[in-house]
């Protein structure tokens, strides 16, 4: 077919414009992409960058190590011990269950176990490290790093976990870390991020709980580059965080060993403070119980036991538990008497065996009654009918007024769990609370501290330290953080008639050191180191008339819980006080035989530092001591590590 | 003027048609590919495996076969049009009777090792059939409409084939390119006006059928089209693509974040960050200025193609010429436009750039019909 050489050529222009025309619409949207790519790529930039790194960086925790705590001469009660996990990733290992069975063998784990970590490895990312055994000792770990060519994807993992070296001694004190529970997220109402890391410990009770803001420290953060799957490619920057801060008591471990092994298995509770400082150098609680128990979740085979014993393990009795009194009591009592100038040391009142009030017949606990008794002698045979008058001429409100300034019926500040307020009690405290008024009969109960009148341990021995040195003895626990010393507890003046407390620690001397003294039997006779003190026996039940006229009044005859509490106070050297002293035995029967021996061992232990010489005691009573101490020898932990660095 | 009605004394014989190959196409085309190959050792992470070294091994090969065609005569091209078209599309319905099935639609034929998409293949054998319709048709007729139904027909029989497989982007891409043939070859601005109407009043139908039994695009279809119209709506689902492209580039900046300091493909944010979307590393490691730098080889290319086919006096090969060059610029616009959220994610590679083998073979065949045309050029 032939064409004109016109025709070809018109179409051939045709061609040419047309292409140029779709030329220009190519080129035109070519100029749309640019443009589009300009309004991307420089006019967002800035914000399409921001979202890039945001996809990109993740922020993650590092857990700060926890403070550690040491008693007041460096020795460690609570410290991080390095705990070894091994852990798989899957994607590296390749065949999980081959690797897994030759892992059960170096570590010989139980079939069980071996087929739970299977499931998690195959069940977590794959990229997510996988936690397949936990706290593996030194010896496994050492075994699976030898095997490591025949585990790929098989790593060893450190972490810090807390230990107590010092057990059961200081669980009172000290206290124990736990897991973090979703209670503990809901009580704030920000949580501290680091409290969402797994694994992370906080503290549950005592110092560890109160004083968690010290120890916890602050997290550090690291930036690490994920990709998409969230996946960690590398570390981009690191901001260390801040350890927790170290906790340094003012117990002495040496002591508070030798106490809780002299108190053994008894339910029984010992404060020894300083009654220069008001330094707490051993606050003891028996029976106790392993903190470590509690660290990766208590099992119920250990923990229902605790429960239900009767000695109450759990319950710290120094500052949780309160009793009446008793004859501790008096000595406020008498304080108040003299401070209003309501009698005078020397005056004396008639014991006959008992006192009639309001009709109704308050018994000594002698029947045949002490006679003319005045203030010395009164405390000396503990005589109830003197302070049964006393009580009646000064008024409740007045003790209790004193007992306040004695540091008694109010809580003490201490970095410990349930620190009881215990209670001295006032007219207008029954009105509030039992909606009674008050009679004269509670009066005369208070008066012996029974009745509504309870106290701690710690506050008995508060009290003491405050009779002792005529200052406001405040109870410290903490002597240093980080290595700052905290204020004393030495106190102000307590602006105490001077002339009155001495009758008083005249009394309190004798009590211990006279022969016809309740507590003669524990005295002390090294000079210099001389110790007074006050017995008390709290009642726990009333004397039913029935009891009384069958002559059940013996403790010994009781089951145990319906037996008296045993108390003593005490300060030493009598003359010079160094350390003031309470001790409770629980239904333990009468204060002079059950407590007060206790008293002097402790006060002796302190005021030597250590195993007192025996003819720090009566002759009579060192072939026993002897025994004692040998016993004691040999259950007390050495106290062999000593600082921080060696622990 | 048709190869029937001059001499071709002129016309380069033997192995000095070499010398009258058209160089800076080829120049171009070895550059972009060079862009390619950088891309492509930089999403790998810093390796010439897996993709750039099978990539460069590829694209060896094609060059090879780009200058073997372009020594054959394109009149032989010509003849051979009709049946490289009725070849194809035989193809194009054996992928609908035993074709793989590949990303949720089938595209391929396994042939051993090497995997064979019609559907490419058509791109270009349809365009050869249009120019050589258009050659052999007198100009006189070219817009009678029996004379424009049967191009219609070229256009819409592999059109419907390959949208039945189903691949929207292809489909679409084989009607712009037809109907951009048409347009070149001189056919009545009226009918192109009705058949914009048309494509207007098809595609509310298509949004009208869904939901119904006789809708006409698959789901996942339609949900790239919401996503693509909203992508905020479902940025880790459907919109993630888009969102995460967009980042990409917009985090390059004005001169970019540095060669393999893309963080957004080398940490696995970009989808098919070695295929599709390999220009949104590009444009995050290089920034605008890479971004624009391709764009502009891209627009070279097309103005060196277009320059070729004016001063080409042969009928068939400018057609031929200019059909390729649209086809080429249909490649890069589609997928630039997706990557930038201006179109849907269709699926298109970018040419010469994204790793892929028959898509690459393909268009370097196409550039060789186009080096074939300017070689034996009438002089």
């Amino acid at each position: 077919m032939r064409r004109s050489r016109a025709e070809s050529d018109a179409s051939q222009a045709k061609l040419s414009r047309r292409a140029a025309l779709l030329g220009g619409v190519q080129l035109l949207f070519m100029g749309g992409l640019a443009a589009r790519m300009n309004y991307l790529q420089v006019d967002q930039a800035d914000q399409y960058l921001l979202l890039a790194e945001e996809n990109r960086i993740n922020i993650r925790l590092i857990p700060p190590t926890r403070g550690e705590i040491f008693d007041r001469n460096g020795v460690q009660l609570a410290q991080n011990v390095p705990s070894y996990r091994i852990v798989m990733v899957r994607e590296e290992v390749g065949d999980v269950e081959e690797v897994m069975h030759r892992l059960a063998k170096v570590l010989r784990l139980d079939p069980e176990a071996r087929d739970r970590a299977i499931a998690e490895v195959k069940a977590a990312e794959r990229f997510l490290p996988v936690t397949v055994a936990d706290n593996v000792s030194w010896d496994d770990l050492s075994r699976v790093s030898v095997n490591a060519p025949a585990l790929p994807g098989v790593s060893p993992e450190v972490g810090l976990t807390r230990v107590y070296p010092r057990g059961s001694d200081f669980a009172h004190i000290v206290g124990r870390v736990g897991r973090v529970s979703q209670s503990d997220l809901d009580a704030q109402e920000i949580p501290d991020a680091v409290l969402r890391i797994p694994r992370f410990q906080i503290g549950r009770i005592n110092v560890e709980a109160r004083e968690e803001g010290l120890l916890r420290g602050v997290a550090g953060t690291k930036q690490v580059e994920v990709n998409a799957t969230g996946r960690v490619m590398r570390e981009l920057s690191r901001r260390e965080g801040q350890s927790g801060a170290d906790i340094q008591l003012t117990i002495d471990s040496k002591l508070q060993n030798y106490v809780q092994a002299r108190l053994g298995n008894e339910s029984a509770a010992v404060v020894i403070i300083d009654c220069e400082n008001g330094d707490l150098v051993a606050n003891a609680s028996s029976p106790s119980y392993d903190p470590n128990l509690f660290i990766g979740g208590i099992s119920s085979a250990d923990y229902n036991p605790m429960l239900e014993s009767k000695y109450r393990p759990l319950v710290n009795k120094t500052v949780q538990g309160t009793y009446p009194p008793g004859s501790t009591y008096k000595m406020v009592v008498a304080m108040a008497a003299l401070e209003e100038g309501i009698i005078g040391p020397d005056e004396t009142v008639y014991c006959p065996g008992h006192l009639e009030v309001g009709g109704r017949k308050f018994h000594c606990w002698k029947r045949a009654g002490h006679g003319w008794v005045d203030l010395e002698n009164s405390l000396k045979q503990s005589c109830d009918v003197y302070y049964y008058d006393l009580a009646l001429k000064v008024g409740i409100e007045k003790i209790s007024e004193i007992a306040k300034r004695f540091g008694l019926g109010i809580r003490h500040d201490l970095p410990l769990s349930s620190v009881a307020a215990g209670l001295a009690p006032t007219k207008e405290w029954k009105a509030t609370t039992r909606g009674a008024d008050w009679v004269i009969g509670d009066t005369v109960n208070a008066s012996i501290g029974q009745g509504f009148t309870l106290s701690s341990p710690l506050q008995l021995a508060v009290m003491t330290a405050r009779m002792a040195t005529n200052r406001m003895v405040t109870p410290r626990l903490i002597k240093s953080i980080d290595g700052i010393e905290q204020p004393s507890g030495g106190g102000e003046p307590l602006g105490m008639n001077e002339n009155n407390l001495r009758k008083i620690r005249k009394g309190m001397h004798v009590v211990v050191n006279d022969r016809r003294g309740t507590g003669y039997r524990s005295r002390i006779i090294a000079e210099g180191m001389r110790m007074a003190g006050k017995t008390g026996t709290s009642q726990v039940r009333n004397i039913t008339t029935a009891e009384r006229a069958r002559g059940v009044s013996r403790n010994e005859d009781l089951p145990w819980e319906r037996r008296d509490h045993a108390l003593f106070v005490a300060f030493a050297p009598s003359d010079k006080p160094r350390y003031a002293v309470s001790v409770l035995v629980e239904h333990g029967g009468g204060g002079s035989t059950a407590a007060a021996p206790i008293a002097r061992d402790v006060l002796l232990q302190a005021l030597y530092d250590g195993e007192p010489p025996l003819d720090a005691y009566p002759t009579a009573d060192r072939g026993r001591i002897a025994a004692q101490q040998k016993e004691l020898r040999d259950v007390q932990p050495q106290a062999t590590i000593k600082g921080k660095d060696q622990a | 003027m048709s190869y029937l009605e001059y001499t071709v004394k002129h016309v380069p014989t033997g192995l000095r048609k070499i010398l009258h190959l058209n160089w800076p196409l080829t120049i171009l085309l070895i550059a972009v590919s060079c862009v390619g190959f950088l891309m492509l050792y930089s999403v790998a992470g810093g390796t010439f495996t897996p993709w750039a070294e099978p990539q460069m091994k590829r694209f060896a090969l094609g060059l090879s076969l780009m200058i073997a065609v372009g020594m054959v005569p394109i009149w032989m091209w010509r003849n051979l049009a009709g049946v490289a078209y009725l070849g194809t599309v035989v193809l194009l319905i054996g992928v609908e009777l035993f074709g793989s099935v590949g990303m949720g639609a089938q595209r391929w034929i396994e042939l051993g090792s090497f995997r064979l998409q019609p559907s490419e293949l058509m791109k270009i054998t349809l365009v050869m059939m249009l120019a050589a319709y258009y050659d052999w048709l007198p100009a006189k007729r070219t817009s009678r409409p029996i004379w424009v139904f049967i191009p219609i027909v070229m256009i819409l029989v592999p059109t419907a084939l390959v949208l039945k497989q189903p691949d929207l982007g292809t489909a679409l891409l084989l009607m712009f390119a037809g109907g951009g043939l048409m347009f070149l070859a001189g056919v009545h601005w009226a009918y192109f006006a009705v058949v914009i109407t048309a494509g207007i009043g098809l595609v509310t139908a298509v949004f009208q059928s869904r939901g119904t039994p006789w809708q006409l695009l698959k789901d996942y279809q339609f949900r790239r089209i919401d996503t693509f119209i909203d992508p905020s709506t479902d940025p880790l689902g459907a919109g993630y693509h888009i969102t995460q492209s967009k980042i990409a580039l917009g985090s390059g900046g004005w001169t970019g974040r540095g060669f393999m300091q893309g963080t957004q493909s080398r940490l696995n944010f970009l989808p098919e960050k070695h295929t599709d979307f390999i220009f949104t590393t590009l444009a995050e490691e290089f920034g605008f200025i890479g971004g624009f730098s391709l764009l502009g080889l891209y627009a070279l290319i097309i103005i060196f193609c277009i320059a070729a086919a004016v001063i080409n006096k042969d009928r068939f090969s400018s057609l031929l010429t200019l059909g390729i060059a649209l086809n080429f610029f249909l490649f890069f616009a589609v997928n630039m436009s997706m990557v930038m959220g201006m179109a849907p994610v269709v699926g298109v590679p970018l040419p010469l750039v994204s790793y892929g083998g028959s898509a690459m073979l393909v268009l370097l065949l196409a550039f060789g019909l186009v080096q074939s045309a300017h070689v034996h050029r009438p002089r």
